[in-house]
C-alpha cells in the first residue's frame, strides 16, 4: 500500500514545501522527510509528502542491466 | 432597486424577482427563436421524419472545472446523446435548478458558456424553466436538459450488428473530463492539470455519413469510462474487445494525475469523446476524415472485436493481458 | 514520465519473461515449485494491471499476503469510525477504505445515511478541514502501513504547529516486520521466498529484512512496483531458489537504502510507540502496530471521545485470513462467489479491487460466469 511516483522538484518555497512536476502538472509536495531535496532531484512522492529522494545514478545503472540483457539477446538470435 | 449579487428564493417565486432574472438572465441570451415572448411551450417545425429525443440532467461538483463548466456540459452532453444516435441536433430544453445564494456571476458564466456551445452545435434553446430552493437544498445548480434531434435516414445503429472483426475507434484522449474534474474536487491546486474535453461529436458524427452500414454503432463514453461502454457491448454475447495499451491515446497531464490518483484512464469519463464501432474496411478511411476535423485530430483505432465470450481483454505493455472489467462504482482515488 | 515508463519497456519485459521461463524450466527439472509471497497492496495491483501471473510459468506462483490495510482492517474499526461519524465527527479518510465491511455497515452506506466522510488524497486535508470547521471534530482515519504512517502521522505535527485543536488521528498503523514473522512462523503455510514492498523498505530499509533471510533461509527480494522491477524481483528470486541461497537482494537501490530514510523514522518515533494490533484473519500480532505517545494523547480519537475500538464481528463463514496467509484458494471459501461478491463483498479480500479474491472472481472465474447461465 504505497502507490507512490517520482516526481522533479521544480520549485522550493519559502515555507519548506515544494513544487514537483510530472509531465508536466506540477503538485505541492511536503519535502520536511526527505534529505538532499534541491532543484532537478526526484522524490517519490505518495500522499502529498515526498517519502525518499530518487537516486538517478542507480536508477541508470539499473536500465543499463535492463539494455544490457535486451542487446544479448539480440546478439544470442544473430548468432543463432 | 438593488443589484442582487446572489440568487435569493424569492427569485424562484414567480413574482418580479423571477421575471428579473428571466429577462437579465434568460431572455438576454435565449430570446430570439422559439423563446421569444416567453409562451409557456415552444412552437417547432414538424421536420416530417422520424425524430430522436433524448433527456440528461447535470449535477457535476464543481461547477467551474478546468476547461469548462456545467453549462457546457449541459449542451455537449444533450448534443452527444442525439448525435450518437444518428441524429442531428436542433432543440434544446434548459431547466434550472438554482441554490439559493448562488452569486449571479457564477450564474451568468455558465449560462454565458450554454449560448456559446449551443451557437457552436447549431442548436437551440428553445424552451425552458428556472427553480430556486433553499441554501443547503443544493449543490449550487442543477440543469436539467431534454434534446430534440432529426434522424439521420443514413444511418442503421444497433449494438447487435457489431461483429467480430470490427474496428473501435475514438476521436481523442481518454479520461480528461473524470480526471480534471476529480483533480478540481480534491482540492490538489494542481498547476498546469488536466482539462476537461468538453465538446460536442455531431460534426464527427456527420462527416461519417456516407459509410452508412460500415457504421454499426456509437456512443459516447461518460460516466464509468470506455471500460463501461465496452462491457455493456460485449456482455452477454459471443464477441469480446482486445484492446493494446500502448495505443491508448492519453494527455500527459490526464496520465500524470491518474498515476498519482491510482485510477485507471478506461474508468474515467470523457465529454468530448466518440466511440464507434464500424467496419475493418472503413476504419482507415474514417479516421483520416475525423484527422481533418480540430475534435477529431487525435483521432485512433483502440482496438477490434474479437470471438470470446463477453470479456474486455486489454494487451498490457508486458505482453501479459489483463480483464478490463465493469468499473466499480464511484471514482476514488487510492495510497494502495 | 521520466523513471516510469522506463521501467515499462516491453522489449524488456519480453526478455524477462523468456528469462523466468527458462528459470521455471530449470525447477521443474528438480520437481520443485516455488512460492511468492508478496505483501503489498501495490504490488498486488500492479501484478493485476499488468497480467504478470501470466507470464510466469506454472509452478511459479505468486500469492498476496497481508499486504493492504484494507484486507487487514478489523471489521470493528470501521464500526468505531461509523460511531464518532454518528457523533457528528467529519471522518477524512483514503478513499481506499470506503467499502471496507464493518460487523454491520461501512463507510459508503454510512455516508448515504447523513455521516460526513470526505476522501482525501493527502492526509493535510485533515488539518485544512479542522481549519475550516472549528465547531466540528475532525477526525483522521489512520490506517496503513510504514510508508503511510509518516504524511498520516504528520497530520500531528501540523496541527501543533497551527494550533489546531479540533483533529484527531483514529489509529490502526501495522507494521509489515512482524506480520512477516507471524507468517513465516505458521507450518501450514509454504513460502519459499518474499518479494518486499518497495515503498515500505524506503522507510524501514533492506536491512529490516536480513533476520529473516537468515532465520527462514527465504530469499528477500526488494522490488519497485513498476512492471519490470516485478520481473526483475521474480528473476532475482528464483535465481537465489536455484542456487539455494537466501540473501536479501536490494533491486530498488534507486529509492531504497540498506538503512532506510533516518528522518521519517525519526518522526515516526516521536509521536508513536509500538502497541499490538489486530490484523484480520491473523489475530493480535504483539508489538505489530504503533499508537501516539501518551503526550499527544490530545490527538488520539480513542483517548479523546472514550470510544475505544473493539474487536469487531465478522461473517461467520469469512476465510478471509486464511486466503491472505497463502493457505486457501478462493474457490475453497464456502462464501466465494455465492454470497461474497466484488458488488456485496463480505471480506477484504473481495473489496479491495486487486484482492485475491477480487482478482479471482475478475479473471478467473468470468469465464465460468459467462459460459453458465447465459
Amino acid at each position: 500500500m504505497c502507490l507512490a511516483v517520482p516526481m522533479k522538484i521544480v520549485e522550493i518555497r519559502a515555507d519548506g514545501k515544494g513544487v514537483a512536476e510530472l509531465e508536466g502538472s506540477r503538485h505541492v509536495v511536503d519535502l520536511s522527510l526527505v534529505s538532499g531535496a534541491r532543484l532537478g532531484v526526484y522524490v517519490i512522492v505518495h500522499a502529498g509528502f515526498a517519502i525518499e529522494t530518487l537516486d538517478q545514478e542507480e536508477a541508470d545503472a539499473t536500465l543499463a542491466l535492463f539494455a544490457e540483457i535486451v542487446q544479448s539477446a539480440a546478439e544470442d538470435k544473430v548468432a543463432q | 432597486m438593488s443589484a442582487d449579487t446572489v440568487v435569493q428564493l424569492a427569485h424562484g417565486g414567480g413574482g418580479r424577482l423571477t421575471r428579473e432574472l428571466i429577462e437579465n438572465e434568460i431572455v438576454t441570451r435565449f430570446g430570439s427563436g422559439p423563446l421569444r415572448g416567453l409562451p409557456d411551450g415552444a412552437t417547432l417545425p414538424s421536420p416530417g421524419e422520424r425524430l430522436i429525443f433524448t433527456a440528461d440532467s447535470f449535477v457535476v461538483q464543481p461547477l467551474e472545472f478546468p476547461g469548462g463548466n456545467i453549462g457546457h456540459l449541459a449542451v455537449h452532453g444533450t448534443v452527444n446523446d442525439l448525435s450518437v444516435c444518428g441524429g442531428e441536433p436542433k432543440w434544446l430544453s434548459l431547466a434550472l435548478i438554482i441554490e439559493e445564494g448562488l452569486p449571479f456571476s457564477v450564474l451568468g458564466r455558465i449560462l454565458d458558456s450554454v449560448r456559446a456551445a449551443a451557437d457552436a452545435c447549431g442548436v437551440t434553446v428553445a424552451t425552458g424553466d428556472t427553480k430556486v430552493v433553499a441554501r443547503g437544498q443544493g449543490d449550487g445548480l442543477y440543469v436539467n436538459t431534454a434534446g430534440i434531434g432529426l434522424a439521420l435516414p443514413c444511418f442503421a445503429l444497433g449494438q447487435e450488428r457489431i461483429c467480430e472483426g470490427d474496428c473501435v475507434l475514438i476521436n481523442g484522449t481518454l479520461a480528461d473530463h473524470g480526471m480534471a474534474v476529480m483533480s478540481a474536487r480534491q482540492n490538489m491546486d494542481f498547476i498546469n492539470g488536466p482539462v476537461s474535453d468538453t465538446g460536442s461529436v455531431h460534426r464527427l458524427v456527420a462527416a461519417v455519413r456516407e459509410f452508412g452500414a460500415a457504421v454499426r454503432f456509437m456512443r459516447d463514453p461518460t460516466r464509468g469510462g470506455v471500460a463501461a461502454v465496452l462491457n455493456e457491448i460485449v456482455e452477454g454475447r459471443e464477441i469480446g474487445i482486445l484492446l493494446k495499451e500502448r495505443d491508448l491515446p492519453l494527455a500527459p497531464a490526464t496520465r500524470a494525475v491518474a498515476e498519482m490518483l491510482g485510477i485507471d484512464p478506461l474508468h474515467a469519463a470523457s465529454e468530448g469523446r466518440l466511440l464507434l464501432f464500424c467496419d475493418r474496411e472503413a476504419a482507415p478511411e474514417i479516421l483520416k476524415r475525423w484527422r481533418t476535423l480540430s475534435e477529431g485530430a487525435g483521432a485512433v483505432c483502440l482496438g477490434a472485436v474479437t470471438r470470446d465470450n463477453g470479456r474486455v481483454v486489454m494487451e498490457t505493455v508486458t505482453g501479459g493481458r489483463r480483464l478490463v472489467d465493469v468499473p466499480r462504482g464511484e471514482l476514488l482515488p487510492r495510497i494502495c | 514520465m521520466n523513471y516510469i515508463d522506463a521501467f515499462r519497456d516491453p522489449d524488456v519485459a519480453v526478455q524477462f519473461v523468456r528469462l523466468i521461463a527458462e528459470q521455471g524450466r530449470a525447477l521443474a527439472a528438480q520437481g520443485r515449485r516455488v512460492h511468492i509471497m508478496e505483501v503489498c497492496g501495490s504490488h498486488t495491483m500492479a501484478i493485476g494491471r499488468y497480467g504478470i501471473r501470466e507470464l510466469l510459468p506454472e509452478n511459479v506462483e505468486l500469492i498476496s499476503g497481508p499486504g493492504c490495510p484494507v484486507c487487514v482492517t478489523d471489521p470493528g474499526y470501521i464500526d468505531a469510525a461509523i460511531a464518532l461519524a454518528g457523533q457528528g465527527a467529519i471522518l477524512a479518510t483514503f478513499g481506499d477504505m470506503i467499502r471496507v465491511p464493518g460487523s454491520e455497515s461501512d463507510l459508503t452506506r454510512c455516508r448515504s445515511a447523513g455521516g460526513d466522510v470526505r476522501v482525501c488524497y493527502s492526509p493535510s486535508a485533515a488539518v485544512e478541514i479542522a481549519q475550516s470547521h472549528p465547531d466540528r471534530e475532525v477526525v483522521f482515519l489512520a490506517i496503513g502501513f510504514e510508508t503511510t504512517i509518516v504524511p498520516v502521522v504528520s497530520i500531528v505535527d501540523e496541527a501543533l504547529h497551527a494550533g489546531v485543536r479540533n483533529v484527531s488521528l483514529l489509529t490502526a498503523f501495522k507494521l509489515v516486520p512482524p506480520a512477516l514473522h507471524a507468517l513465516l512462523a505458521d507450518k501450514e503455510i509454504k513460502i519459499d521466498a518474499y518479494l518486499c514492498p518497495a515503498h515500505v523498505s524506503a522507510v524501514i530499509g533492506s536491512q529490516a529484512y536480513e533476520p529473516f533471510a537468515a532465520d527462514y533461509h527465504v530469499p528477500c527480494v526488494v522490488a519497485g512496483f513498476e512492471p519490470l522491477d516485478i520481473l526483475y524481483g521474480v528473476h532475482g528470486i528464483l535465481g537465489q531458489v536455484l542456487k539455494n541461497e537466501a540473501r536479501v537482494d536490494n533491486q530498488y537501490a534507486r529509492v531504497v537504502r540498506p538503512g532506510g530514510n533516518p528522518k521519517a523514522q525519526a518522526r515516526i518515533a516521536q509521536y508513536l510507540e509500538p502497541a499490538d494490533a489486530v490484523w484480520r484473519g491473523i489475530g493480535v500480532i504483539p508489538a505489530s502496530g504503533l499508537g501516539l505517545r501518551p503526550a499527544f494523547a490530545a490527538y488520539d480519537a480513542e483517548r479523546k471521545f472514550g470510544t475505544p475500538v473493539r474487536v469487531g464481528r465478522q461473517h461467520a463463514g469469512c476465510r478471509c485470513g486464511d486466503v491472505i496467509k497463502g493457505k486457501l484458494r478462493p474457490t475453497a471459501c464456502p462464501l466465494f462467489a455465492k454470497v461474497c461478491t466484488p458488488d456485496r463483498p463480505v471480506g477484504p479480500c473481495m473489496v479491495s479491487a486487486e484482492g485475491t479474491c477480487a482478482a479471482y472472481f475478475k479473471y478467473t472465474l468470468r469465464d465460468e460466469r459467462q459460459g453458465g447461465g447465459k
